[in-house]
């Protein structure tokens, strides 16, 4: 059967060079990403520029702005609002009562991507009469979702979605008392946005920047491997305070992590924590 | 790094692919020198309880897969709903939600594709009824690593669409009736047997 075009595929090999290539051009290390998901993430941007690897590792070193299209390219950026209902329950009847015990809240939403999660999150607290002592950062190594995080406008075509899995998770409310609908787009209201701030941080080499209640990282583990895994719990814990929460997605998992022994495991299913010691 | 699998059995499916699914595990023996991995497009809305009620029918594990756990000889895996499933070069699986391929998540395509590069000829791939082409460009990947790929026979599938493009990929691809589906499952992977076709 013929094919339109040739599809490009590289090695483990070159993909290896591709990651030590950027690492000594920039301040990104891709080394402990999941290979076969990243090798994919590479061969995709390969043949949307119609390049090889020679190509590639030419435009990284020599090309302005290059290194952080790829670096944005490369890095997945699926997220949705009220993801997993089930997880939002179970936020909303077991840890929110918990977390109405602490006079101030911080959380932190590692790897937000376009923002969805934070404003989910937002909202979850509003609902419960939190926000107003709450302050919530989310984070991502990659700046450009982070300016349609900040912005909050997101497409009528994905709220649909999003009203969904609202409604799974919280059918008393309705998920358009939080937003503003325009023709094609649909707005964050302010007093959902206010307590809020995106920033650039990138797990994989930056350190504690704070101390928080409750953090949400959920599926961005899986695109580490076990090593950098650790090193990302590890920063997690030191950025809890003690008896804070930690929220995996759902088929992730630290119960083979040695820091394992200082959590309680809340809800095994859904991965939440507690930090205990 | 040696593999813990010496072989990996992938089989792709969708819709009407389930019930020939029960009737292969069914044929398994109760020791065999693979890892079996099945993909099957499912809702990701309705979390499913095959793995859970699959266990209690054969009365042993069938593992829902999470990120990073290891593929081990002797064990059944299932691929979750909402997510693409990968192999990593040190032999265990990864997770990953990037964009549905061909409005799939799981993708038999992105499975396939990862099997080939990393188990290259040591993997037997099955892809049985389904409504799209899903596992088609996998087979392509597989074929090319040197990987045995085989369709359910399109006359005997529920849909056809699946194993025939499967089919159409490549002379090397061998169409299986339900007895020969059955006999490789029940013969051919015994832990004393190590037939390479």
């Amino acid at each position: 059967m013929a094919q339109l075009k040739k599809i490009t595929e590289i090695s483990f090999e070159q993909l290896q060079e591709i990651v030590v290539v950027l690492k000594n051009v920039s301040d990104y290390d891709l080394s402990g990403y999941t290979r076969s998901s990243l090798k994919r993430r590479v061969e995709r941007i390969l043949n949307l520029e119609q390049m090889d690897i020679v190509d590639l590792k030419n435009a990284l070193i020599n090309t302005e702005g290059f290194k952080q299209y790829f670096v944005e390219e490369v890095t997945v950026n699926v997220t949705a609002m009220f993801r997993d209902p089930a997880f939002f329950n179970k936020l909303a009847t077991d840890i929110i009562p918990y977390l109405q015990t602490f006079p101030r809240l911080k959380a932190w939403c590692a790897g937000c991507s376009t923002g969805e999660e934070v404003y989910s999150i937002a909202i979850l607290l509003q609902e419960n009469k939190l926000y107003e002592r709450t302050f919530i950062y989310g984070t991502d190594v990659n700046s450009k979702v982070l300016e349609i995080a900040r912005r909050g406008i997101y497409p009528l075509s994905k709220l649909k979605e999003y009203t969904d899995n609202f409604n799974t998770y919280n059918s008393k409310e309705s998920l358009s008392t939080y937003y503003t609908a325009g023709y094609d787009g649909a707005i964050i209201n302010h007093d959902v946005r206010q307590n809020i701030l995106f920033s650039t941080h990138n797990l994989a080499t930056d350190h504690v920047f704070n101390e928080f209640h409750l953090i949400l990282c959920r599926n961005v583990l899986i695109y580490f491997d076990m090593e950098l895994q650790e090193r990302v719990i590890n920063l997690f814990y030191e950025s809890l305070a003690l008896f804070g929460f930690l929220c995996l997605g759902t088929k992730e998992t630290i119960l083979r992590q040695p820091v394992l022994d200082n959590f309680k495991v809340i809800d095994k299913e859904l991965n939440i924590y507690q930090k205990i010691r | 790094m040696k593999p813990t699998a010496p072989l990996l059995v992938a089989i792709g499916g969708s819709a009407g692919a389930y019930e020939l699914v029960v009737a292969i595990l069914e044929n398994l023996p109760t020791h065999f020198d693979a890892a079996i991995v099945i993909v099957l497009h499912r809702n990701s809305k309705y979390e499913t309880r095959i793995e859970s009620s699959l266990s209690d029918r054969f009365g042993r594990e069938i593992r829902a897969i999470r990120d990073k756990m290891p593929i081990l000889t002797n064990e059944i895996y299932f691929a979750p709903p909402g997510y693409h499933t990968l192999v990593e070069p040190d032999f265990i699986f990864s997770l990953d939600v990037s964009d549905p391929v061909q409005y799939s998540r799981p993708s038999i395509d992105v499975f396939f594709e990862s099997v080939a590069d990393v188990y290259q000829d040591r993997c037997v791939a099955l892809l049985l009824s389904g409504a799209n082409k899903d596992g088609a460009n996998g087979f392509r990947a597989l074929i090319r690593h040197g990987a045995s790929c085989y369709v359910q026979q399109p006359g005997e599938a529920l849909i056809s669409t699946m194993p025939q493009a499967g089919l159409d990929v490549h002379s090397k691809v061998v169409p299986w009736n339900h007895q020969e589906i059955i006999n490789f499952f029940r013969n051919n992977l015994k832990t004393e047997t190590h037939e390479n076709d």
